[in-house]
């Protein structure tokens, strides 16, 4: 029952950004741990020769990646707290999102055209400044294809 | 020869269908510059409150625009792959405005490019977004 008010919330929360949508992008939840899933298709191919991801594709799945990953964390702490009920963001009373300051993106080998998961590490998560690290890979963990740092500025609870 | 090679960059970004998903279009690629703008659709939206474009399709175009921008280079050779990008967001970009990103390469050594870009929307003055970022430019 908690499990499923919980990934409820995140589903809100996902639903939410259109752009995530658009690009396909998924999320999995084991506990607080997140896992972003970008399922391949066509439209996100940026180098039909070999074929690989468009580095924009990836850069996008990155950002989305570290910023529901960072958003989470927030809301995660609340639940926890007991001072968010998950069931608000179901009613549509979705939470500002963290604001992106810079996002650094190094391109480690070219995307394949297959599935493409990520996963993000908030190193520094403070009352207005945020940093989180994402990695992303595809057949293997050990071997990620890309990684980002990006820094944010937490949204202001006052609005 | 730096028209040819001009030409084959614009044909090649417009087979490119993550490209054509977002819409782009190029406005303005010689000699190590390049332009591209991207038209505003409900469908990028980041923010749902305020409907502003997400980052991750500003860092798109300013991916597409850079690499262009290397990849027009007289002194590059073969594909322009991204080898990082950093983007620093200044503001948030008008919603319903049109995205336009200049990009300029300004060194090239036997394999890198270097490359820095900026993103408008109808305010000239005021940069969207800045860029900076590597690319290969030796070949394999």
């Amino acid at each position: 029952m908690v499990k499923q008010r919980r990934d409820a919330a995140l589903k809100a929360l996902v639903e939410g950004v259109p752009y995530i949508g658009f690009l396909g992008i998924e999320f999995e939840r084991r506990g607080d741990e997140l896992t972003a899933i970008m399922p391949f298709q066509e439209m996100l191919i940026g180098n039909p020769a070999l074929p690989a991801l468009h580095g924009g594709a990836t850069a996008a799945f990155l950002e989305v990646s570290a910023i529901i990953g960072l958003s989470w964390s927030l809301l995660w702490d609340e639940i926890e707290g007991g001072t968010l009920d998950p069931d608000t963001l179901l009613l549509g009373d979705l939470p500002r999102l963290p604001r992106t300051v810079s996002f650094t993106v190094d391109y480690l080998r070219s995307g394949l055209p297959r599935d493409a998961y990520a996963r993000a590490r908030v190193n520094r998560s403070g009352r207005r400044y945020a940093s989180v690290h994402v990695e992303a890979w595809q057949d293997n963990r050990a071997r990620p294809f890309a990684q980002a740092t990006g820094n944010f500025v937490m949204p202001r609870g006052d609005g | 020869m730096t028209k040819d090679r001009s030409t084959i960059a614009r044909e090649f970004i417009d087979a490119v269908p993550h490209l054509r998903a977002l819409g782009m279009e190029v406005t303005r690629i010689r000699d190590g510059c390049a332009e591209i703008a991207m038209n505003y659709d409900p469908r990028f939206v980041g923010d749902p409150e305020t409907g502003v474009i997400h980052g991750g399709a500003v860092s798109a175009l300013m991916d597409t625009c850079c690499g262009a921008a290397a990849l027009s280079h007289p002194a590059c050779v073969g594909w322009a792959a991204t080898i990082d990008l950093r983007i620093d967001y200044m503001r948030p970009a008008t919603p319903g405005q049109r995205i336009r990103a200049e990009a300029e390469c300004f060194h090239v050594t036997r394999s890198v490019a270097f490359v820095r870009g900026r993103a408008m929307d109808d305010d000239d003055d005021r940069p969207v977004a800045t860029a900076t970022g590597t690319f290969t430019a030796g070949g394999v």
